[in-house]
């Protein structure tokens, strides 16, 4: 109990948002749930790290074997299986993030209706416990990366160039399927069906070069994430087959377009949690 | 200091607000002007997208009106009871308080931190240890980490809980549970804590343990606005009260008076015909009624009032020396008194059918505040093996009062005198009166 009464301002109370309670409230609270969950699925059991690193590593066993044995396309492409080790991880990190978070207000319902806190935790926490995710499995990554021969390269080091844009959209996508998951509990749904089909729009277990429909491949740089890992294969490993951003447009048209689809979906997603995040506890 | 702002003692019957007002004046700690809360209920839900792309028609909304202009002023230190029926809008206000909700009008200021506790536990997380979940809970209750941390020791030495500190919660009792999240609570060291409804918690030690810790917050400087539908703990721990009733303020001030409002109001809405009135064929209990002594018919009766008693029983067939009586329990179920009687004056001693039996007459009201039921029973040949009736719940009232001790207050005529000392035993005594 406070010792001497300060003198205490009337101050406004604005109700339930986003951001509200200070930004240091925020992070903190950000941070702590983060590792509580990252903490609860890895070291909750004996073999937590362990069987995390096993679901992206069986996919990965599954799809060299299939495209390396049945479609014959690792022997075309250079560094093959590190890329495709190095695309899975870097998926999970989106798959994660805006999957895991869909759900997450609506599954937080008995913290979100009792207790006041910045809203907007809920769904980042996700987000950040899935960014560490991807930095643990990362280690494996630059492991193997090593292990099979792929050389260093000094563009290693613009992974951060890559990493921040798309951790971005991921928050982004976040906050808006979280907050519109609370008003139409049918978005989770529909999401897991919109996220494997970004799976497959995007260069992550095949690359660009294989597609020999200019027009496709000119049109799925327009998604957003295209670009991004086309971006990454270059860095990731020299192979003057890989095209550059702009070879693989066809123009800079389609890249316009997923620029201005990436900023729409940003500001969709800061306007739409913000909408929504004073009434999120009465809709529950 | 503690007169740093003026306060009554609850229980005194000073008007309010007080007049010790010698030193600086009143904080307000929490101020609500007009603050207006509707909910939209759709007729018909729209909760999923492939609905809203289907249904034509726009739905159509029930508007409820939660809370209506609703205004009052809580000061620093005070201990605030919000009362009401279920539905009567005192949670939304709640959790309008602890920004949980979004009030649609009016402003809501306060002055420091504030702690919400709408349930006890809230974001507890099984998997984790209690220090995390103290640390956790701390931080999102507004604390910093460092105070989430060094809070730990005090929260669990109130909870008792030392041992366990680095157990999962998923392996804590219910009651260890409980402790846990009560002295969270207790440990937070907001300006102002919303309680709602989270009193008797744990075993009786520990009851007692939370009891102290809310008088001492009490006479604090703390604001405590606390939501309950115990009237008992209104009156015990609350300077002040207010009564909400479909969302609007109809009383505030004195929590006595407030508690009493609310017990009032409480009864005259309650539903009168579920009374069992049934009952074997024989003979049936047609009416029943308490009255005060200007003979009107009361639900609620006040302390050591005039209390008059009615009953009409009819008959349908042949009754041979018919018995009646009545029985009155309190609330945990304990006879209080009651009485069986049968037909006076020179008449026959049996019932035709058809014929009809009035009972009337005065009960001496020495009960105390609570709420009391009534039980009915006929039996014939004036043999309590013969039941011809009975009927367990026929009268449902409340006694209203200043509250003491027991279940009935005797009438007592002792006096307290100072008897000369005695020079064996030496010294002055004080007799307590």
């Amino acid at each position: 109990m406070s010792a001497e009464p300060a003198n205490l301002e009337l101050r406004e109370v604005s109700g339930p948002s986003a951001l509200g309670g200070g930004r240091h409230r925020f992070f903190e609270l950000l941070w702590l749930m983060s590792v509580t969950e990252f903490k609860k699925t890895f070291f909750g059991t004996v073999l937590g790290y362990v069987w995390s690193l096993m679901r992206p590593l069986l996919l990965f066993a599954v799809l060299l074997l299939v495209f390396t044995q049945v479609f014959k396309l690792g022997s075309k492409v250079a560094h093959y299986e590190v890329l495709l080790l190095f695309n899975i991880v870097l998926f999970g990190l989106f798959l994660e993030g805006t999957g895991g978070s869909v759900a997450s207000v609506v599954g937080q319902e008995g913290i979100v209706r009792k207790t006041q806190f910045p809203r907007l935790v809920i769904p980042l926490s996700v987000v950040l416990t899935a960014l560490f995710t991807l930095g643990l499995n990362m280690i494996v990554v630059v492991i193997f990366m090593l292990v099979f021969g792929a050389p260093p390269l000094l563009t290693w080091l613009l992974f951060p160039a890559i990493l921040v844009p798309l951790l971005v959209l991921v928050c982004a996508l976040s906050m808006l399927l979280s907050a519109l998951n609370v008003r139409f509990r049918d978005v989770a749904i529909i999401w897991t069906v919109i996220a494997t089909a970004l799976n497959y729009a995007t260069p992550v277990i095949y690359p660009l070069q294989i597609i020999q429909n200019e027009t496709l491949k000119h049109a799925l740089m327009a998604n957003p994430l295209a670009p991004l890992f086309q971006q990454a294969h270059l860095w990731l490993i020299n192979d003057p087959e890989t095209e550059s951003l702009i070879t693989a447009a066809g123009g800079p048209l389609p890249l316009i377009a997923a620029g201005l689809i990436y900023v729409a979906v940003c500001v969709a997603g800061i306007w739409v949690f913000n909408r929504e995040a004073p009434r999120i506890a009465e809709q529950l | 200091m503690a007169g740093f702002f003026a306060r009554i003692a609850p229980l005194t019957p000073v008007t309010y607000p007080p007049l010790l007002t010698t030193h600086a004046p009143p904080q307000v700690a929490i101020e609500v002007s007009g603050v207006e809360k509707t909910f939209r209920i759709p007729t018909q839900r729209v909760d999923s997208l492939k609905e809203r792309l289907t249904t034509f028609s726009q739905s159509d909304y029930r508007e409820l009106h939660a809370l209506r202009e609703v205004s009052f002023e809580v000061e620093r230190g005070e201990f605030f009871g919000i009362v009401g029926r279920n539905g009567s809008g005192k949670s939304t206000l709640l959790k309008i308080l602890a920004s949980i909700y979004a009030a649609d009008g009016g402003r809501v200021r306060m002055a420091g931190r504030l702690a919400p506790f709408i349930e006890l536990g809230v974001g507890f997380n099984n998997e984790l240890t209690a220090r995390e979940n103290v640390e956790l809970n701390g931080v999102m209750m507004g604390l910093t980490r460092r105070d989430a941390r060094s809070r730990l020791g005090a929260v669990l030495e109130f909870a008792e809980l030392e041992e366990f500190v680095d157990l999962k919660l998923k392996n804590y009792s219910s009651g260890m549970l409980v402790r846990l999240a009560f002295s969270v609570m207790i440990q937070s060291d907001a300006e102002i804590l919303l309680i709602d409804e989270v009193l008797a918690v744990g075993d009786a030690s520990f009851q007692q343990k939370c009891a102290d810790v809310f008088y001492e917050i009490r006479d604090s400087d703390r604001t405590v606005v606390f939501v309950t539908h115990d009237m008992r703990a209104v009156e015990q721990y609350c300077h002040r009260a207010m009564l909400l009733h479909d969302g609007r303020i109809t009383a505030i001030g004195d929590s006595d008076e407030v508690a009493r409002r609310y017990l009032r109001l409480n009864f005259e809405q309650a539903p009168s015909g579920d009374a069992d009135m049934g009952g074997l064929a024989d003979i049936t209990l047609s009416d029943v009624w308490l009255e005060d002594g200007g003979g009107e018919r009361i639900t609620n009766v006040e302390k050591g009032s005039e209390l008059r008693f009615g009953a009409i029983f009819e008959a349908h067939r042949a009754v041979e020396g018919p018995s009646f009586g009545f029985a009155f329990s309190d609330a945990d179920g304990v006879e209080v008194t009651g009485f069986g009687l049968g037909l006076a004056g020179d008449v026959p001693d049996r019932l035709e059918p058809g014929q009809r039996v009035r009972l009337s007459g005065e009960i001496e009201n020495r009960l105390m505040p609570g709420r009391y039921v009534a039980k009915c029973w006929v039996h014939r040949e004036h043999n309590y093996a013969n039941l011809v009736l009975h009927s367990p719940h026929v009268l449902d009232f409340v006694v209203y009062g200043d509250s003491g001790a027991g279940v009935v207050a005797l009438d007592h005529h002792i006096a307290a005198t100072v008897e000369a000392a005695s020079p064996v035993e030496g010294g002055a005594r004080v007799e307590g009166s």
